[in-house]
């Protein structure tokens, strides 16, 4: 004890002797080049770090979504008449690029944590027990607006397929490339459609003929058309815009 | 002015701290709101680009869904901390109205007084409370446009999704006023400031 504080007063005493001017050129010298190298380390990894930084806290928000979401709640139904028209198209190309499939050689396949992996026709699709919703999609760009959807509830499906419904992911692949994924419990929501008409017609290709997956419970970009495979998964299959940077779970 | 009550600490450490963070919070979500504004404008006007932060869509729903967490942890906080130690009571009630008629007038006249800096006068208790309800208004009226399947009641309370949106916007427009209105006082008092860093 003794020692230490003779240290801090020989310390003290020796700062005393050294001449002001030189003790303030000392400090001067620390503070630029620890400033400078903080600043230069700076640039060029806060644009990193802070991304970084962003998608992890991203990462924590999709946990809590999972947390908060209700699969007893239902997204709020509407009159036919509420119905947008006409209904906006919506893609990351455009009308030009709407992918044409012919229904004859359409197959949708199935494959991962599924026991029966057979490829199905439309046909085969339509003859599923059908029902149909009147409800609001939004946009991850804000707007919003109501339509009508008709198919089969994405839950019977998965349960005709065998799907090992405690598998962590739904992953589907499209037509004109794009992808997503989406949770087990969304995937199990009453609401939740494969898609097959729209406002009571065969669903046109630019609202995602043959075959969309419809959830009110979530934002447009999860919402995937022209699907062309199915997969049931635990590991991460990401998305178009998922992997650029849009939050994953994206539910509303 | 008495010289002791120079150095009684008006604003107390959490106070100061809550709100440099709530700086932070709201720069960064008004920000990022206003890219997120442009991808799908409610009114004929965009903001311009250059003074949102975000780079795109996606990039400024990043920023605006972190920044709430600071927001609505550090809000908390202040409600919390401003409640149990009676100072929300002290700072804030009673609001008079012949106060407010008085205080209103001298302040259009600028003569209103502000050599009390451990007291509010009326027009700044308003302001205060109206910020603190506005940010409240935000933070219910953000929870509808982000989740409003999950929050039924709400979501009627705001008039639907696409009125939440509205009510949003005006509520962030509300804040960027009081914060305009807030930062002309402080250059016209600025004592404040030092009041804000150090506490007295």
């Amino acid at each position: 004890m003794k020692k230490t504080l003779d240290k801090s007063i020989i310390i003290q005493e020796a700062l005393k002797e050294l001449p002001s001017p030189t003790r303030r050129l000392l400090m001067k010298r620390a503070v630029t080049l620890g400033g400078l190298s903080l600043l230069s380390g700076c640039a060029v990894t806060d644009e990193i770090s802070a991304e970084r930084m962003l998608k992890k806290i991203s990462k924590l928000n999709d946990d809590f979504q999972a947390w908060l979401f209700d699969p007893n709640k239902l997204a709020p139904t509407y009159a036919e008449s509420m119905i947008t028209k006409p209904f906006p198209f919506n893609a990351y190309y455009g009308r030009d690029e709407i992918p044409e499939i012919d229904e004859e050689d359409y197959l949708l396949e199935v494959s991962g944590m599924v026991a029966d992996k057979h490829s199905w026709t439309l046909a085969e699709l339509r003859q599923l027990p059908q029902t149909s919703q009147v409800t609001r999609h939004i946009c991850v760009e804000g707007w919003s607006a109501i339509g009508k959807w008709g198919g089969v509830t994405f839950a019977t499906f998965l349960n005709r397929i065998g799907a090992d419904l405690s598998a962590k992911y739904v992953g589907f692949k499209c037509e004109d490339d794009y992808y997503t994924s989406i949770d087990m419990p969304t995937a199990l929501h009453s609401q939740t459609l494969l898609t097959l008409t729209y406002d009571g017609k065969t669903l046109p290709p630019e609202y995602g003929f043959p075959m969309k997956l419809r959830m009110p419970t979530k934002l447009g970009y999860k919402n995937p058309k022209h699907i062309v495979a199915i997969f049931v998964t635990n590991t991460y299959p990401g998305g178009y815009w998922e992997d650029k940077g849009y939050n994953w779970f994206g539910g509303s | 002015m008495v010289v002791n009550q120079e150095n009684k600490i008006i604003h107390p450490i959490w106070l100061r701290a809550n709100h440099w963070i709530n700086l932070v919070a709201v720069t960064l979500l008004i920000l990022s709101g206003w890219r997120i504004y442009n991808a799908s404008p409610i009114f004929s006007f965009s903001f311009p680009s250059q003074i949102t932060l975000g780079g795109w869509l996606g990039g400024a729903l990043l920023w605006h869904f972190a920044a709430m967490w600071l927001l609505l942890f550090n809000g908390l906080m202040y409600l919390f901390l401003n409640i149990i130690s009676g100072r929300f009571k002290t700072r804030f009630f009673p609001i008079k109205i012949r106060d407010l008629i008085n205080d209103l007038l001298a302040a259009l006249n600028g003569k209103l007084a502000h050599d009390s800096l451990s007291e509010y006068n009326t027009v700044q208790k308003l302001a205060y409370l109206f910020v603190i309800v506005d940010i409240i208004l935000l933070v219910l009226s953000g929870l509808v446009v982000w989740k409003s399947v999950q929050f039924p009641l709400l979501r009627e309370l705001m008039g639907g999704y696409d009125n939440a949106r509205i009510v949003h916007f005006f509520a962030m427009a509300g804040l960027v006023a009081f914060v305009t209105v807030h930062v002309v006082m402080v250059a016209l008092v600025p004592k404040t400031l030092v009041l804000m860093i150090r506490g007295r």
